[in-house]
């Protein structure tokens, strides 16, 4: 299997009131045909940014310091606006964070999926196009969709927003999606259909998928692998099962233990002691020493590389170095 | 009889669509919130747990029904009129979109500022400044995000900003939509260790909608289940968890995500085809507090069809 999308040490900078946001701190990862690979993170980690600077959607002041996006084997880091908006087009789509900013509130829920439909099919009669409309809001689940298509999306339930955003994306037909936080305004029978109507499109189409999600149990049932981020880093990266079963960084373990299945029957939620560092003012070393128990004085001083831990589980903690294990790493 | 701080009776909403079209929103629905408790509401996309949020707060005026906050009966004009300031700054909603329903013009101290302005209170830590540094820290912001706008802050941050204004007021009463679904998990374990520390300890009274079960599961004491516009089922957490009754209920518990990845990719989901569930009959005490809609001919039953908790 090939890789559809590689991004090669990615930094991202976003000067700000006060100083400047790492948003993104040399970031690698690669992305395999077919593949859901999901991003989950401390909030405000980067992980929206990271999927916008793919889309070449970064805040305006917001620049690339160093890194390269490749896409099937060509650098697309450098191209110009006109270029990218082509290739957003055919090659990816973007699921927004945030349904209610990602649609137009001047426009008919209707038209907006037309609009993306008549990207890849210009030719397409009225007719045809609102029969393809009425489709994709019933593939996602909206009943009554000829009434609803005439509705603003200020009109909808957030839910429905949030499906008809997947309307829209899944009117074009994208070989990579990347899905910010998808399906979290949605009840859990819904939810469960999309992520099964989501898999079942991903196959046929052998789309590739990077899905952004807080919600562990989504990212259980979808990711083949998991990227772990914190303070604009991957921390860990590995299959679903390297994720779940063997946590090896910290913060993973951290995040693990703070889901209310380990606390039932517990009067407070385990939770991870201290605030995530600013992006604006990153403490030497691990940024997530100074809220680890365990952390050893080299995680002060300076930032682990990533260890492997088998082919496919890699961790960026000192715990995992060899002289650590063997005796100690002072 | 528990002491009640809020709540509907046959409360109705209507949204009219064009000429032809209408969607009832609310279909008769009356609810208690009591004092000191967490009430969950949970249900399908679409059921109407916004708008019933909103009718609460008085943010849209229902079609029919009675909306009443302690012994204010909020839904009529005159009486809204008569206690505004009370019910403006001891109620407090936390929106569903938050995150996208902040003013992008503002800084987020004007943003927690904004309702001690509005209603000319004095903040009790002095400045304004003050307060909404604390109330950053409350809800594990970095002080330095003040001076932010909403644009330049993350999905998680905005969410927490918005949850920060709501208690900035000392509310009795807080009504939050979805408050937790746009942060980490380690962090909504804080928010959620917060509104349990707010209840407990400042006797805050809490109506939170989720679709988060699990959570739900963990913070709440009551848990009242909606599907389409209409009360299914009502219930002490516990039971309702562990004697689920409505068959919408039963679906939805056996749809909670695991996460555990090999547990998870081997369960089936239940065909959602037959997902179709009659909302017609009253609600009925079957135990003592664990309310369910039943069907039409149970409904004649008026003795067992009150919706109060
Ligand atoms: N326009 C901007 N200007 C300055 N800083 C910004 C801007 N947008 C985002 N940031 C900062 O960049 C960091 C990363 O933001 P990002 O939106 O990528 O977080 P995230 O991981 O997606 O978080 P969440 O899970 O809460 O959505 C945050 O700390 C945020 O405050
Ligand atoms: N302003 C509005 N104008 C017209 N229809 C509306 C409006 N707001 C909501 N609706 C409709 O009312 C119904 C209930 O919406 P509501 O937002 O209360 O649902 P919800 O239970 O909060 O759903 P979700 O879990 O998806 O947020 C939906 O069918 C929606 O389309
Ligand atoms: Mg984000
Ligand atoms: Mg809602």
């Amino acid at each position: 299997m090939g890789n559809i999308l590689e991004i090669k040490n990615l930094s991202v900078k976003i000067p700000a009131h006060g100083g400047t946001v790492s948003a993104v701190r040399d970031v690698s990862l690669e992305l395999k045909k077919g593949e859901t690979l999901a991003i989950v993170g401390e909030s405000g980690c980067g992980k929206s940014m990271l999927c916008k600077s793919i889309m070449k959607l970064l805040p305006e002041r917001a620049v690339i310091e160093s890194g390269q996006i490749i896409v099937n084997g060509t650098d697309i880091t450098g191209l110009s606006d006109r270029e990218m908006t082509k290739l957003r087009g055919q090659l990816f789509s973007y699921v927004f964070q945030d349904p209610l900013s990602a649609l137009d509130p001047t426009m008919t829920i209707g038209r907006q999926i037309a609009e993306s439909i008549l990207i890849h099919q210009r030719n397409l009669g009225k007719e045809e196009i609102l029969a393809r409309i009425n489709e994709l809001l019933t593939l996602v689940g909206i009943k009554n969709p000829e009434e609803r298509s005439r509705l603003h999306s200020y009109e909808l339930s957030g839910g429905m927003r949030q499906r008809c955003v997947l309307a829209i994306v899944l009117a074009s037909n994208p070989r990579i999606l990347l899905a910010d936080e998808p399906t979290t305004a949605l009840d859990v029978t819904i939810q469960a259909q999309i992520l099964d109507l989501l898999k079942d499109i991903q196959k046929k189409r052998n789309m590739s998928t990077v899905l952004v999600s807080h919600d562990m149990g989504v990212v259980a049932r979808v990711a083949d692998r998991v990227a772990i981020m914190y303070a604009g880093k991957i921390v860990e990266t590995g299959t679903a099962e390297d994720i779940f079963y063997s946590p090896a960084h910290p913060y993973t373990q951290g995040l693990l233990k703070s889901l209310p299945i380990n606390s039932r029957g517990k009067d407070v939620l385990e939770t991870i002691p201290g605030m995530p560092p600013s992006l604006m003012r990153l403490p030497k070393g691990d940024a997530f020493a100074c809220r680890n128990p365990k952390a050893l004085p080299i995680d002060f001083i300076e930032e682990p590389p990533m260890f492997k831990i088998s082919d496919s589980h890699f961790a960026a903690s000192w715990t995992l170095d060899k002289r650590y294990k063997n005796s100690n790493l002072e | 009889m528990q002491d009640i701080i809020a709540g509907v009776r046959n409360l109705t909403h209507e949204f009219q669509l064009n000429k032809k079209l209408k969607i009832r929103a609310i279909d008769g629905l009356s609810l208690d919130i009591r004092r000191g408790e967490i009430l969950g509401v949970v249900g399908e996309s679409g059921s109407g747990k916004s708008t019933l949020a909103r009718c609460m707060m008085n943010i849209y005026r229902p079609t029919e029904g009675e909306v009443f906050f302690k012994n204010i009966k909020c839904s009529d004009r005159a009486e809204y009129k008569k206690h505004a300031f009370e019910l403006q700054t001891k109620r407090q909603i936390i929106f569903q979109d938050s995150a996208s329903s902040l003013n992008p013009r503002m800084r987020v101290i004007d943003i927690i500022a904004e309702p001690f302005r509005i209603n000319h209170i004095v903040p009790i830590r002095g400045s304004i400044e003050n307060e909404a540094r604390f109330q950053l820290k409350y809800t594990g912001l970095d002080e330095e995000l003040l001076y932010k706008y909403p644009g330049e802050l993350s999905g998680g941050q905005r969410q927490r900003v918005a949850i920060a204004r709501a208690l900035a007021m000392e509310p009795e009463l807080l009504v939050a939509d979805e408050p937790i679904s746009a942060v980490d998990v380690s962090i909504q374990a804080q928010l959620v260790n917060l509104f349990k520390h707010l209840r407990n300890e400042h006797g805050f009274s809490i109506m939170f909608i989720a679709h988060d079960l699990a959570m739900v599961e963990f913070l709440c004491d009551r848990v009242a289940i909606m599907y389409r516009g209409r009360l299914v089922e009502l219930a002490e957490t516990k039971e309702l968890f562990a004697n689920p009754l409505h068959p919408y209920t039963k679906l939805l518990l056996s749809c909670i995500p695991i996460p555990d990845p090999r547990a998870e990719r081997e369960r089936k989901h239940p065909d959602f085809d037959e997902t179709e569930f009659d909302t017609s009959g009253c609600l009925t005490e079957i135990s003592e507090g664990h309310l369910l809609l039943c069907g039409g001919e149970k409904s004649n039953n008026k003795k067992g069809s009150l919706a109060i908790g």
